[in-house]
């Protein structure tokens, strides 16, 4: 589904801050894998999705979407496959306008933004109907500016804009990070169905090992710019914090385990 | 006293189109245009041209509408296509502007006492401003509840989102400068047409007075929620004409109204500003999810 091929990238190239962040990566993800993705950081996890949403220019490689190269396509152009959610929750909404807006607009994605009205009083029980089953008191705030919402409020809205239009992928990059650990489980949980019910293809950067290991069915450390841990299928299934604890000190030479990593 | 608050409502409704073109980009697009101070003499380069050669006045406003337009599309396509900051792409627009405002009206000025204008008729000058201004602010409002409009909300507010739904951000920004020129090139046009002259230098500060207009009107109506900020646009630029007519009554020379109308813009960003920090500044920066800015190199 998404084939990624012998992909460079170095920052600020021949400067003193010149910064190799990958070299000769490769990865290849099937149609409904949902991955999760864990590593230290400056792993080079932000900097992939980036490159496979558009946002940063790969230096070399190639980018294969459906057997599609999109090494080409302007990000705004890829967005029509792909959705992002960020770790910032201001990110996926307009925070001057209300959520009724907000959700007009994540709802006519790939059709014309034309001259005519941005809201449509039909789609007002569709939307209602949506953010009803988050069970957030979502439902009867429609005409509340995004802004004033919080952050989990937020995050959730985000999700359900990115996902309306069913987009073939989904990058969520630590996108429960800043939200406290009961929301951060609404929200993943949310992410779960979601997933589930549209069938889509998804790759999750997340601090949390937990998270990492209970959702999705494949698994991968980042360290350096290279997949140091890759399991799947089964053996993801039987995963546990202690079993990848094993595998951390099989590379541990590495030295991987010296950075930031959550247990919860 | 009568007449003089009727010339205060007609200047005030008149730069209320500019002030309107001016929260397009200064409020929504988070966009601060200089080029407005080139665009707003545009507008009565052209009108004045216009008139001399004998076109229909309304038409004149027409065109300097459009030209207006065109000079946002330039501004707009050096910062989206070239990548140079919204300030300078601003300036330099204003810059060339004043050769282009020249070379149009030929001379540094041109009087228009003898010329038929909007104004030639027997309605009174301030029914036809309000009828102009208040067809310009329903227009915009009613623009801005499109799904088009949207975009330009959001584009302000937040770019990503916009790329997201898959729209370029380079043709919203593009386009909401358009249209911003080109209601200060038509607030230019009715002024030229009201003074009956046009003056290569009549731009300048019109940024500020746009600036100390839309935050006048913030403030009168602070707290409120239901008054549209176009309303609110309308009636600071009418309250900031009022306070600089006072300031003359008071005997200030006009020479010094431009620093008047700096030091309020001052003053008024200074206590907006330590109340809550600037609008697109976010101080947000943790751990990942870095923002890819590509946009904001000189
Ligand atoms: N736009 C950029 N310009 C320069 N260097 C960058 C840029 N983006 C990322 N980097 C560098 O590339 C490396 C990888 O960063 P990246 O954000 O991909 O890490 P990450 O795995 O997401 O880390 P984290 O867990 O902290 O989010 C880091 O050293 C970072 O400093
Ligand atoms: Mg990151």
């Amino acid at each position: 589904m998404l084939e990624i091929q012998n992909l460079s990238k170095t920052f600020n190239k021949s400067t003193v801050n010149e910064k190799k962040v990958f070299k000769g990566f490769s990865l290849d993800v099937k149609k409904g894998d949902f991955i999760t993705i864990i590593g230290s950081n400056g792993a080079g996890k932000s900097s992939l999705l980036n490159i496979i949403s558009g946002s940063i220019k790969e230096d070399q490689g190639y980018l294969k979407l459906n057997d599609k190269t999109i090494n080409k396509l302007p990000e705004y152009k890829r967005t029509k496959h792909i959705s992002r959610v960020f770790q910032d929750p201001s990110l996926g909404t307009s925070p001057s306008m209300t959520i009724l807006e907000n959700l007009s607009m994540a709802y006519n994605k790939g059709k014309k933004f034309g001259l005519t009205m941005g809201v449509s009083k039909k789609n007002k029980e569709y939307f209602i109907k949506i953010l009803s089953k988050l069970s957030l008191g979502l439902e009867g705030q429609l005409n509340t500016k995004v802004g004033l919402l919080s952050g989990g409020q937020r995050q959730a809205l985000s999700l359900i804009m990115a996902t309306m239009s069913n987009p073939e992928l989904l990058l969520l990059d630590e996108h429960t990070a800043a939200l406290d650990p009961k929301t951060s489980k609404i929200i993943v949980d949310l992410t779960k169905s979601i997933v589930k019910e549209k069938k889509i293809t998804t790759l999750m950067v997340t601090h949390n090992l937990n998270q990492a290991i209970n959702v999705g069915n494949r698994i991968l450390m980042f360290h350096q710019g290279e997949i140091v841990i890759d399991i799947k299928g089964k053996e993801k299934k039987s995963l546990n914090i202690d079993k990848l604890m094993d595998y951390f000190e099989k590379i541990q030479s590495k030295d991987l385990l010296s950075d930031r990593l959550l247990f919860q | 006293m009568v007449d003089f608050w009727i010339s205060i409502l007609e200047q005030g409704l008149i730069f209320g189109v500019m002030v309107l073109g001016v929260y397009i980009t200064y409020k929504i697009l988070d966009f601060p245009d200089l080029s407005v101070d080139g665009s707003f003499p545009l507008g009565a380069a052209i009108t004045a041209q216009s008139l001399s050669l004998g076109i229909n006045p309304f038409i004149a406003l027409f065109l300097s509408f459009l030209v207006g337009m065109v000079s946002g599309a330039i501004t707009g396509f050096l910062h989206v296509k070239y990548k140079i900051t919204n300030l300078l792409s601003g300036i330099l627009v204003m810059i060339g502007l004043y050769s282009v405002n020249l070379r149009i009206m030929g001379k540094a000025n041109m009087p228009l006492f003898n010329k038929t204008t909007i104004f030639s008729n027997n309605i009174k000058p301030i029914f036809i401003i309000v009828i102009i201004t208040f067809i310009m602010k329903l227009l915009l409002d009613l623009f801005l509840k499109t799904k088009f409009g949207f975009l330009v909300k959001a584009t302000g507010d937040n770019p990503k989102l916009v790329t997201s739904l898959g729209i370029n951000i380079g043709i919203t920004k593009i386009a909401a400068l358009m249209i911003s020129n080109g209601l200060v090139a038509l607030s230019g046009s009715m002024m030229a047409q009201y003074q009956r002259f046009s003056d290569v230098g009549m731009g300048r500060g019109i940024i500020v007075m746009g600036l100390a207009s839309i935050i006048f009107g913030q403030s009168i109506f602070k707290g409120t929620s239901f008054i549209l900020p176009t309303t609110m646009a309308l009636f600071g630029s009418l309250l900031y004409k009022t306070s600089t007519a006072f300031a003359l009554k008071l005997g200030f020379p006009p020479t010094d109204l431009k620093l008047i109308t700096s030091v309020i813009v001052i003053i008024a960003l200074a206590i907006n500003n330590k109340k809550f920090s600037f609008k697109g500044k976010k101080l947000f920066n943790i751990g990942g999810g870095r923002r890819v800015r590509n946009s904001e190199s000189v």
